[in-house]
């Protein structure tokens, strides 16, 4: 990982150097392409293979924003686990920017659905986790702060984590991804546990850093209307083994309106896709 | 979980000092009441054997009921010396009301058969007169303890954490724990003083092992315990193979190793006594069987005291270092 530093680190830009957070120009420079070519994989459950992605093919332009809808346990989890370089694919290429994803790196960082952060830790230094491990923490102390402001925790910096609300460890495991600067940002339902009103402002807020970081970013979810207020493009799954069964564009522009009548009419026609009468 | 609001992080809320209710306030005073009867009844009374120290006894109790006397109705303004002493006052009344049955069932009216069960002021003479030894005694028993325990702690940890950490490290080890770990430590002891070259060295390896068995399987256990998506987000974040095992896996596994450390202390004092009686013939160990051995039980009642005094602290001090370490646990876990 140290290894593929420098390059990392000499294509990151500093969020210090941008724009306020006034100017919600999309800055797409820094996201990176990934592309997911013929994918399958599948687990061993007792001895017989469990298969789970099947001959799954897709593309994030850089600095875009897709996400993943399918019912629970067909694969989208695992589709992330392989982008994110945790577990190798059975069977085709993961690339980002044309090099093949093989191990975790810090460019690539999963949001998990549970926050998993580290109990023993205050939220400051969750957050600066991937920098202390990096060794790059003396000289980006400042990124912590930065990304604590971000997603509204600066007055919670020191609180350990079981002093936090679900909604709040959300935003510091967000944080803890975000002061590494990712080009991409894998995010595996990860409002999925929070109640409506959290989540309402939390999709918003993703929106929001989303526009004014420029990461690419791959968001799994099964609520669809999350998918359309956030993604540029919905790639709906089949059951176990997961295939693609459509990808619809959402044209409409941010920050969009819930009751938006392109996204009402494209919600219904999804709901049709997985199933079930609108 | 809980939730908290906004500016509003829970605090640990300095108690108000309200003065008490002058019920509460006299109703303490109540305490020193045993200590000045046990000082009056320690003079007049007269005695069936022959106490050299039952006047000074008597005197410091006396001070003491005194002190309570006049300390007792005005602790509320004592800070915080005052408080534990107005916390206490129950327990400061029961036992001088303690001290008082001891006193008369044993020098005064010899209730209890005399040698097996001297009075208070025998043991104060044992205090007073045999200190040095005793303090000798408590010293070679601390350092024994310090080393052995220092090194079965250490030893242990790291053992441990390889167990948990490294599978062929476990392949390796595994049986070897299985087989002989439950083999309670004092049974090497007959092993250990022919292998060693001093006896020192030899009960040095018996604490240390009494420490390290538990040390080690609790720490193994926490380690393999710990939860796989801990490592999933280090390793993302990029982090290292050392970065997962010391800022990872142990932080995860500390309240476990301390549950080792707690039984690791506990298992370390029976051996010590144990070893100090048979072999190194110094510490409180050997100090009792030698007072045994005088028929000196004022002696040993006093080494018992110590003794008590020793191990009690030291896991006050266990308890303390957890506290300090774990503090991230405090909001988790009933303690
Ligand atoms: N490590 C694993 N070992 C075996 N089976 C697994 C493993 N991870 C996931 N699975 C199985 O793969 C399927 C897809 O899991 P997952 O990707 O988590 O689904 P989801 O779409 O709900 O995120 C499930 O049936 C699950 O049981
Ligand atoms: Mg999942």
């Amino acid at each position: 990982m140290v290894a593929a530093l420098p390059r990392w680190a000499a294509l990151r830009r500093p969020l210090r150097a941008r724009p306020p957070a006034a100017d919600p120009a999309p800055e797409g420079a820094r996201g990176a392409e990934l592309s997911v070519e013929d994918v399958s994989h599948a687990f061993q459950i007792n001895g017989a293979p469990l298969p789970v992605l099947d001959r799954i093919s897709l593309s994030v332009a850089p600095g875009g924003f897709v996400a993943l809808l399918g019912p629970s346990g067909c694969g989208k989890s695992t589709l992330l686990r392989l982008a994110a370089g945790l577990e190798p694919a059975d069977d085709g290429r993961l690339v980002l920017d044309g090099e093949r994803i093989d191990r975790p790196d810090p460019s690539r960082l999963l949001v998990f659905q549970d926050p998993t952060l580290y109990p023993w830790r205050t939220v400051r230094g969750n957050v600066a986790v991937g920098l202390e491990a990096r060794g790059l923490l003396a000289q980006r102390r400042g990124r912590i702060d930065e990304a604590l402001g971000l997603v509204g925790l600066s007055a919670f910096a020191e609180a350990h984590p079981h002093q936090l609300s679900g909604g709040m460890q959300q935003r510091t495991a967000l944080a803890r991804a975000l002061v590494n600067d990712p080009r991409l940002l894998l995010l595996d339902e990860p409002l999925g546990k929070l109640d409506a009103l959290t989540r309402l402002a939390l999709q918003d807020e993703l929106v929001r850093l989303w526009r004014r970081s420029g990461f690419t970013a791959l968001l799994v979810t099964h609520d669809v209307e999350e998918a359309l207020v956030l993604a540029e493009r919905v790639v709906v799954l089949s059951d176990r083994p997961a295939r693609i069964r459509a990808e619809i564009r959402v044209e409409a522009p941010y920050p969009r309106r819930r009751d938006d009548p392109e996204l009402v009419r494209l919600r219904s026609h999804i709901l049709n896709i997985l199933g079930h009468a609108a | 979980m809980t939730s908290v609001t906004a500016g509003s992080l829970p605090r640990a809320s300095a108690r108000p000092a309200a003065p008490p209710s002058p019920w509460v306030r006299w109703g303490t005073v109540l305490a020193a009441l045993p200590w000045l009867a046990l000082s009056v009844a320690t003079r007049r009374l007269p005695e069936t054997g022959d106490f050299p120290y039952s006047l000074v006894f008597a005197n410091g109790t006396g001070l003491l009921g005194l002190l309570l006397l006049t300390g007792l109705p005005v602790a509320h303004g004592l800070g915080r010396v005052g408080a534990r002493l107005r916390h206490w006052a129950p327990w400061i009344g029961v036992l001088g009301l303690a001290f008082l049955a001891w006193e008369l069932v044993t020098a005064k009216l010899e209730l209890l058969p005399m040698p097996f069960f001297p009075p208070p002021q025998a043991i104060l003479e044992v205090f007073l007169d045999d200190w040095a030894r005793l303090g000798h005694s408590t010293f070679n028993s601390l350092v024994l303890l310090a080393g052995g325990y220092a090194i079965g702690a250490a030893v242990g940890f790291v053992l441990g954490v390889a167990i948990g950490w490294s599978r062929a490290v476990g392949y390796w080890a595994h049986p070897i724990l299985r087989f002989v770990g439950p083999l309670p430590a004092t049974a090497w002891l007959p092993l250990a003083f022919f292998v060693f070259p001093s006896s020192w060295s030899a009960s040095t390896f018996l604490v240390a092992l009494a420490t390290g068995f538990p040390v080690t399987v609790l720490t193994w256990s926490g380690v393999a315990g710990v939860n796989k998506a801990y490592f999933d987000v280090a390793r993302t974040l990029g982090a290292s193979g050392t970065f997962l095992v010391l800022r990872v896996a142990v932080p995860a596994a500390l309240p476990h190793v301390f549950v080792g450390l707690f039984m690791g202390l506990g298992g370390s004092f029976a051996v010590l006594v144990v070893a100090e009686m048979l072999g190194v013939k110094a510490g409180l160990g050997w100090y009792l069987q030698w007072a045994q051995g005088w028929a000196a039980y004022a002696n040993m009642y006093a080494a018992l005291i110590v003794m008590a005094l020793m191990c009690s602290s030291l896991i006050s001090l266990l308890f303390r270092l957890r506290d300090r370490l774990l503090a991230w646990q405090k909001g988790l876990v009933q303690w």
